[in-house]
């Protein structure tokens, strides 16, 4: 989907009225009128905020991938994190800092795959050195510090790249 | 309708008990940054819960579908991380992670 | 059943929020208790979702969309203080 002059952000349009109906509750024919033109007028105007636009291009695995291997990993991480959390004896919790070095410089991409790795597997990404070549996780239990790198790399980063590079 | 009060019953209590889950993890974890874990995941994955057992609840009591409270359940998924991110940041200005006689809980 | 699936949400909550509360009066840094305080607003959002099922209105919700977007930028706003001693550069 390219941006034209009428429309420069065709995605950030179907968001906001999206958004818009949602707000209201409703699906009624004025309401989607209203958010047509709110979805077309508001773009115009905050055009220069948005210099770089993000562009999606495997729309496919883009859907798979966030509405199915996200979700199915956020349920997953989540009771993971549960059971933790719960065990009687939290001492033999292993947390640790871990580092993982980044393939790719796109911020989009990074700050992507820093917030996916934050709401999935007992990690939580807490900063990016200044040089944006690694990424600073924290792990609530990592028996195997590299097992851990190396999922995420394969599991996460190489996909997001893929979407996100043509 | 039966099948509707299960539903929103099973949502409600797997979305209490998940962000019970997550205020246990701040409550008797060790150190900042593993007690930041339970709020982030647990926690916002609970409230969402709660938020779709309300959509579903309304959408079947009400008339017409009402589906304004998925907003609130995005809008978490979207805020919890970048919030985290900024905690864990400000946690590591402070030099939390490096004393390691912090005092515990 | 629904009924006492809410009561027990409701007490699952608050229980919560004490929790909570312990971990903003007892710190011991500044980001625990801004953390706590960022869960105490999400589980007050927790809160108004049930209150809207209990009460079967529809009107907490805008309130619990407010304490959602405002619980988020005081979060930031927070932080931010924290780190670099201001919030708007």
């Amino acid at each position: 989907m390219q941006g034209n002059r009428l429309i420069p952000h065709p995605l950030m349009s179907f968001a906001l009225i999206i958004l818009w109906l949602l707000l209201n509750n409703t699906f009624s024919f004025g309401h989607i009128l209203l958010g047509t033109l709110l979805g077309i007028m508001i773009p115009w105007f905050t055009n220069r905020f948005w210099p770089a636009r993000p562009r999606i291009c495997k729309r496919r695995l883009f859907l798979k991938f966030f509405f199915g291997i996200f979700l199915y990993d956020v349920v997953v991480a989540n009771l993971n994190v549960v059971r933790l959390i719960l065990q009687p004896d939290i001492s033999k919790l292993q947390p640790k800092f871990i580092e993982i070095p980044l393939d790719t410089d796109d911020p989009m991409v990074i700050s992507i795959l820093a917030n996916v790795i934050s709401m999935t597997p007992g990690t939580v990404s807490t900063e990016i050195t200044a040089d944006k070549k690694t990424l600073i996780v924290h792990g609530l239990n990592v028996p195997d510090e590299r097992a851990a790198i190396a999922e995420i790399k394969s599991r996460y980063e190489t996909t997001l790249k893929e979407i996100f590079t043509c | 309708m039966m099948i509707v009060e299960i539903l929103v019953s099973f949502f409600l209590i797997l979305g209490a008990f998940f962000a019970l889950a997550g205020s246990i993890g701040l409550f008797r974890l060790r150190d900042f940054f593993t007690r930041l874990h339970g709020p982030t995941k647990a926690t916002t994955l609970g409230v969402g819960c709660l938020a779709i057992a309300s959509a579903i609840y309304f959408t079947f009591h009400k008339e017409g579908i009402s589906l304004h409270e998925v907003l609130i359940t995005l809008f978490l998924f979207i805020t919890a991380p970048v919030s985290a991110h900024f905690l864990a940041k400000a946690a590591r200005h402070q030099r939390l992670h490096e004393d390691k006689d912090h005092p515990d809980a | 059943m629904l009924n006492v699936a809410l009561i027990i949400a409701f007490v699952f909550m608050t229980l919560a929020q004490l929790l909570n509360l312990y971990r903003l009066f007892k710190g011991p840094s500044l980001p625990d208790r801004i953390l706590a305080l960022d869960t105490m607003y999400i589980n007050a959002l927790a809160l108004f979702v049930l209150l809207g099922i209990y009460f079967d209105t529809a009107t907490y919700f805008e309130a619990a969309l407010i304490i959602a977007v405002m619980g988020f930028i005081s979060t930031v706003a927070t932080s931010k203080y924290l780190m670099r001693g201001d919030i708007v550069e």
